[in-house]
C-alpha cells in the first residue's frame, strides 16, 4: 500500500461525541497548525442535540492557501464508537485511522488500504487520572499530544497555546501540558514519527487572523454604532448576538457612570425581534436584530412596514438548512429568495453576501450605513458554514476618520430656518430618498405619522390610487439609487482576452469556488469568474453575464434560488445559465464544482453543444 | 381620509406652563363613527397633556392596527406617531424607548390588538416594565373588520350579529396586574372626570402603567345584550375610589379627612391623592388589589380606578443599566472603539 506523502497539505478529521470536551482540544489542534504558519480551515460538523451525539471537526491543512473543503479525509481520528464504520470508510486510500486502541478494533472493520493507529486513550487516562470527568475531557488532549509526535508539530508552539487558553486559570496549564505530554510520549515510543503527512514550520499566514463570521459581524456591528440588539435565540445566529454582548461589556461601557452604552433585549419571538429593532431604527438609534431562517419567516410582514414605511432597520441572517427545522446545525443559502422579496405586496429588500469574517466585518459596519442612507432594511446574509466555524482572514480595520452616515435626516435647526411645509415623503432631492425627522427633534415642526397604510408625501393618509402608485414608483426608482450604493461584484479574470464561460457565485461558495477554479485552469478550461455581493444587482453583473455565453451560477440550495434572482431581474435567457449546486447540508467541496464543470464542458465538445445539464449533489 | 383641522388660535384660549394651548394637543379630525368611545379617550388624552404641561414633541404615540389604533392620528398632531403592524405596539414601543429613554411614549390598542393577535407581546411588554402608558381601548369587538367577537367580550354578550358569544373573557387588567405590571388602571371612555387624572397618573408614572378603558363600539357592539355597551357599563360601574392627581409643580392645597384619604408619592414629587371608598382595599397592595377585581367580577360589575401601584419601580432602562443620556444621541466617540482596539483584537485572534 502506497501511503499518502504530504507536507502542509491535507485533511484530518476528527469524530467525537457532543458534550464530551472535543471542542476545546480540537480548537487547539487548529490553532497550532495556524500559529505554525500554515494556513487551516476548520469545520465543525455537529448534531442539533446537547449531549450524546456524534459530532465531527474536519480541519483542511493548506499551505497552498485553499480554505474551502477539498472532499475526502487523509487522516481520521476515530474517537465515538457510534460512527466507527462510516469514519473508517470516509479515510481516503493510503490514509490514517487514529483510535483508541484500549478495546480491540472490531477487524470487520479494518481495511487493507489504509493505515491503523491505536492509542490506548482510556487506559492511559484510567491509570493517570481518578476523577472520571477528567479521565473524559483528558482523553482528548492526549490525542492532540500523539498528533504533535505522528504529524511533527511544533511543540512550544502547543504549550504557548495551552498557557493562552487557561489565562487566569493557571491551575488547569500543568495538568493539560502533562495530558500532551503522555500523548505526545506514547506515540513516539510505538510508531515512526513524523508519518508521511506531516507539517513544517512556514509564514503562510501573514497578518491573517482566525475568527468566525458571527463575532466579525458583531464587531461591525459594534465599530458602526449600533446601540439596540434585540433578538431571539436561534442556531446558527445566536453567537452573533452572543459577541456583541461579549465585546460590549468590554468596549462600550461609559467610563465615567460605568453604566452600558448600548442595550440587549431577548425578546419573545422574532416579530418582537425585528419590531423593537424597527422602533429603535425610527427613534435615531442604530439597531439590529440577528435570526435564522424561521424567524426570517416570522419577520417577514414587519420587513413589509419597514419597506413602506421607509424605516432602516439591519437584519443579520445567518442562513441554516431549510425548510421548516430542515437541519437546523446544517449549512446551506436557502433564503436568497425569502430574504430578496421579504414580505407580502411588491417589496425588494438590499441584501449583502459576505464570504470571510473580515466583509463579515466590513458589511456588519456598512449595512448601518446602507439602511441609514437608503431608508430602507437591509438584509446580510452570511450561514452557517462562514458564522459558526473559524476562519482564516485577513484582520479586520477601521478608519479612524470614518464617521457615520445616518443618511438624510433634519436636525431641529434644518426644522427651525425650513419655511416651506415639511414632507416626509417629498423626493426633494431627486435620487427618491426623502428626509426624515427623528421623535423629539423640535416642538412644532417636522413631526409626522409614520404608517404602514398608503400616503401621501406628507405622509397623511389617502386611498387615492394616483398618490399610491406615485409612491410605489418613487420607491422603485430609490431600488435603482440603491444600485450605486450597494457593494460592487468582485471580478476574477480567467485568462487574458477573456473566456466564453463564466462562473457566478457568492457568499460561503467563495473558497471552493477559487480553487477549482485555479484547478480548471490547469485543466485547459480558464473561465472568468464574478462574486456577487450584493442584491440589487448593479451594472457589472449585468455585463458580465451578457459578456459569456455560457454562465455556471453556484448556489448552495436545491432550487438554484440566485440564478433564478439573477433571471428574473435581469430578464436573462434561463437557457445560458447552468445551476450548479450542491444543498446536503456540508460546505460545498471544490472537486465537486471542478468535476460538474469538466463533465458539462466535456459534454458541450462531446457535440451535445446546446443541451443543458442542472447539477445535483 | 383624516382632514387637517384649521389652525386658527382664539386669543383668549388659556395657556399652560410651557406656553402651548390645548388646541396645540389636538391632532387631524377624526374619521371613527359618530359617538365612538376612542374619540373621547383621544380627548381625554389631549386633555391630560395640556395639563400636564407636557411638551407636544416630547411624546410618541404607537399603536397597532385597528379604529383603536388609528386615534393617535386624532391626537397629539405635534407629536410623532407610529401606526406599525397588527398585535405588535409593544415591541416598536420598547424599541423606540430603548433608543431615547428621555421621551414619553403613548401606546394605543385594541381588544383585538392586544388580547388576541398581540397577546404575546403585551404579556412581555409588561413584564419588562417598559416606561409607557400603554392604553387598550377595548370594546369587547373588532371594530375596524366589522364587529366580530374580540377576546374581552363576555361570555353570553351580543354584539350587533346577535349571537352570544360562548368563550371565557381574558381580563387584561387581572393579567397585567398578575404579571407584575406596575401601574393598572380601568376606566370608562364616557367618564372623563375619573379617565384625565388616571391618564395624567399613568404617564407621570415612572414605569409600565396599563390602563384598560372600556369603550364602546356604537356600530357594532352597542347593543342592549352586549356588556360592553355605554348603557350596560354605566349600570355596573364601581369605582375603586376617587382620586386626584396633583402634578409635581403644583402646591397641594386641599386638605383631606385622615384616614379616608391616603397619599402616592411619585418619583418625580407628584402626589395621588386617593379617597378610598372601602377601607379594606388598598391600591398599593396587589393580593388586595386582585381581590378587589375578583369581588367586583362575581358582583357583575367593572371596578374602574387607579386598581394598583407601585411607585417605588425600576423601568427596562434601569434593570439592564443602560446609560443615562438616550442612546440615540450617543456619537462616534461613544459608540466606537477605535482602531487601537480593533489591533488589539486582532492579535488576540492569532
Ligand atoms: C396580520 C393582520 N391580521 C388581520 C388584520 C385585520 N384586522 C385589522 S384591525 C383588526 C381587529 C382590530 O380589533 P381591535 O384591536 O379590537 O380594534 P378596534 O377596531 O375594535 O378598535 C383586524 C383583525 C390585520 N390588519 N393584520
Ligand atoms: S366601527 Fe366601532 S370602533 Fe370602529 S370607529 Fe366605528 S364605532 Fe368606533
Ligand atoms: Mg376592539
Amino acid at each position: 500500500m502506497a501511503n499518502i506523502q504530504s507536507v502542509n497539505e491535507f485533511v484530518i478529521k476528527f469524530a467525537n461525541v457532543n458534550g464530551t470536551g472535543s471542542a476545546s482540544a480540537n480548537n487547539l489542534f487548529a490553532k497550532a497548525v495556524f500559529r505554525m504558519g500554515i494556513p487551516v480551515s476548520p469545520k465543525n460538523i455537529f448534531p442539533s442535540n446537547i449531549q450524546g451525539l456524534p459530532t465531527w471537526y474536519e480541519v483542511r491543512v493548506s499551505e497552498k492557501g485553499y480554505l474551502g473543503r477539498r472532499g475526502g479525509v487523509d487522516i481520521m481520528v476515530g474517537v465515538n464508537a457510534q460512527s466507527l464504520t462510516q469514519d473508517v470508510q470516509e479515510v481516503e486510500p493510503g490514509g490514517y485511522f487514529i483510535y483508541d486502541s484500549t478495546k480491540r478494533l472490531d477487524p470487520r472493520l479494518l481495511r487493507q488500504d489504509i493505515n491503523f493507529i491505536g492509542l490506548p486513550l482510556t487506559e492511559i487516562c484510567i491509570r493517570e487520572y481518578a476523577d472520571p470527568k477528567q479521565r473524559q475531557l483528558f482523553k482528548n488532549v492526549l490525542y492532540v499530544g500523539a498528533l504533535a509526535a505522528l504529524l511533527d508539530m511544533d511543540f512550544t508552539v502547543l504549550k504557548d497555546l495551552v498557557s493562552d487558553q487557561f489565562k487566569g486559570k493557571e491551575k488547569l496549564v500543568a495538568p493539560n501540558i502533562h495530558a500532551l505530554e503522555l500523548g505526545y510520549q506514547y506515540a513516539q515510543d510505538h510508531y515512526s514519527c513524523p508519518l508521511g503527512i506531516h507539517v513544517k514550520t512556514t509564514n503562510k499566514t501573514g497578518d491573517a487572523i482566525l475568527l468566525d463570521g458571527n463575532a466579525a459581524l458583531a464587531l461591525g456591528a459594534i465599530y458602526s454604532g449600533a446601540s439596540v440588539a434585540a433578538w431571539y435565540p436561534i442556531t446558527p445566529s445566536t453567537s452573533v448576538v452572543d459577541a456583541f454582548a461579549k465585546y460590549c461589556n468590554r468596549l462600550r461601557i461609559d467610563p465615567g457612570t460605568g453604566k452600558k452604552n448600548f442595550a440587549i433585549v431577548q425578546a419573545e419571538d422574532e416579530l418582537a425581534a425585528i419590531g423593537m429593532a424597527i422602533g429603535a431604527n425610527w427613534n435615531g438609534a442604530r439597531a439590529f436584530t440577528a435570526t435564522s431562517g424561521p424567524g426570517i419567516s416570522l419577520m417577514s410582514e414587519f420587513l413589509g412596514l419597514a419597506y413602506f414605511a421607509e424605516v432602516p432597520v439591519v437584519l443579520m441572517n445567518i442562513q441554516r438548512s431549510g425548510p421548516s427545522t430542515g437541519m437546523p446545525t446544517r449549512t446551506q443559502q436557502s433564503d436568497v429568495m425569502i430574504c430578496a422579496y421579504a414580505s407580502h405586496g411588491d417589496t425588494k429588500q438590499v441584501c449583502l453576501y459576505p464570504s470571510t469574517p473580515k466583509e463579515c466585518f466590513d458589511f456588519g459596519a456598512d449595512s448601518f450605513d446602507l439602511a441609514d442612507r437608503l431608508q430602507t432594511p437591509v438584509i446580510v446574509l452570511s450561514d452557517l458554514d462562514l458564522g459558526m466555524n473559524d476562519n482564516m482572514s485577513e484582520p479586520l480595520s477601521w478608519d479612524e476618520d470614518r464617521v457615520y452616515d445616518k443618511g438624510k435626516v433634519h436636525t431641529e435647526a434644518d426644522l427651525e430656518a425650513m419655511t416651506e411645509r415639511y414632507g416626509r415623503y417629498l423626493d426633494v432631492d431627486g435620487d427618491a430618498i426623502p428626509y426624515r425627522t427623528y421623535p423629539g427633534t423640535h416642538p412644532t415642526k417636522g413631526s409626522f405619522f409614520t404608517r404602514g397604510t398608503s400616503r401621501d408625501e406628507f405622509a397623511v393618509y389617502t386611498e387615492s390610487g394616483e398618490k399610491y402608485v406615485e409612491n410605489m414608483q418613487r420607491l422603485e426608482r430609490k431600488w435603482e439609487t440603491a444600485k450605486s450604493y450597494v457593494p460592487r461584484p468582485e471580478i476574477i479574470p480567467g485568462k487574458e482576452g477573456g473566456c466564453r464561460a463564466g462562473v457566478i457565485y457568492y457568499g460561503t461558495s467563495d473558497y471552493a469556488a477559487r480553487e477549482a477554479l485555479e484547478s480548471l485552469t490547469k485543466a485547459g478550461l480558464a473561465m472568468d469568474a464574478l462574486r456577487i455581493r450584493a442584491f440589487p444587482f448593479n451594472s457589472e453583473v449585468e455585463d458580465f453575464i451578457s459578456e459569456h455565453d455560457l454562465v455556471y451560477i453556484i448556489d448552495q440550495n436545491r432550487d438554484g434560488q440566485m440564478r433564478s434572482l439573477l433571471i428574473n431581474e435581469l430578464e436573462i435567457n434561463p437557457a445560458k445559465m447552468i445551476a450548479l449546486i450542491n444543498y446536503d447540508g456540508m460546505p460545498i467541496v471544490a472537486r465537486f464544482i471542478h468535476g460538474f464543470i469538466a463533465d458539462h464542458q466535456g459534454s458541450l465538445s462531446g457535440g451535445q453543444t446546446g443541451e443543458q445539464k442542472t447539477g445535483s449533489a | 381620509m383624516s382632514f387637517i383641522q384649521p389652525t386658527f388660535r382664539h386669543p383668549d384660549l388659556p395657556v399652560n406652563d410651557v406656553g402651548f394651548t390645548k388646541k396645540d394637543y389636538e391632532g387631524s379630525l377624526s374619521t371613527l363613527c359618530a359617538g365612538c368611545g376612542h374619540d373621547s379617550i383621544s380627548a381625554a388624552i389631549v386633555q391630560a397633556c395640556f395639563e400636564l404641561s407636557i411638551e407636544p414633541h416630547r411624546v410618541a404615540k404607537i399603536s397597532g392596527i385597528g379604529c383603536s389604533s388609528k386615534t393617535p392620528t386624532y391626537f397629539l398632531g405635534n407629536s410623532h406617531g407610529f401606526n406599525s403592524v397588527h398585535g405588535r405596539m409593544p415591541s416598536v414601543a420598547t424599541g423606540a424607548n430603548l433608543a431615547n429613554r428621555d421621551l414619553i411614549y403613548v401606546g394605543v390598542s385594541g381588544d383585538g390588538d392586544s388580547a388576541s393577535i398581540g397577546m404575546g407581546q403585551f404579556a412581555h411588554v409588561v413584564r419588562r416594565n417598559l416606561n409607557m402608558l400603554y392604553i387598550v381601548e377595548n370594546n369587547g369587538c373588532y371594530g375596524l373588520t366589522k364587529g366580530q367577537d374580540s377576546a374581552t367580550a363576555d361570555v353570553g354578550s351580543k354584539s350587533k350579529s346577535g349571537v352570544a358569544n360562548l368563550y371565557t373573557p381574558i381580563d387584561l387588567a387581572s393579567v397585567a396586574l398578575d404579571l407584575g405590571a406596575t401601574f393598572v388602571g380601568r376606566s370608562f371612555s364616557g367618564d372623563k372626570e375619573q379617565l384625565v387624572p388616571l391618564i395624567k397618573a399613568a404617564i407621570t408614572h415612572p414605569g409600565f402603567a396599563f390602563l384598560d378603558v372600556v369603550s364602546p363600539c356604537v356600530t357594532f357592539n352597542n347593543t342592549p345584550a352586549s356588556t360592553k355597551s355605554y348603557e350596560y357599563v354605566r349600570e355596573h360601574l364601581d369605582a375603586s375610589g376617587t382620586f386626584d392627581f396633583v402634578p409635581m409643580k403644583q402646591e397641594i392645597t386641599t386638605h383631606y379627612q385622615p384616614g379616608a384619604t391616603e397619599q402616592v408619592h411619585m418619583h418625580d414629587g407628584s402626589v395621588i391623592n386617593l379617597h378610598k371608598l372601602n377601607q379594606s382595599y388598598d391600591p398599593r397592595d396587589r393580593r388586595s388589589a386582585v381581590d378587589a377585581m375578583f369581588n367586583a367580577k362575581e358582583r357583575g360589575d367593572v371596578l374602574t380606578g387607579l386598581i394598583y401601584i407601585d411607585p417605588n419601580t425600576q423601568e427596562l432602562h434601569e434593570m439592564i443599566e443602560t446609560t443615562n443620556k438616550p442612546l440615540r444621541n450617543l456619537t462616534e466617540k461613544d459608540l466606537c472603539p477605535g482602531s487601537k482596539a480593533l489591533d488589539t483584537i486582532n492579535e488576540s485572534l492569532r
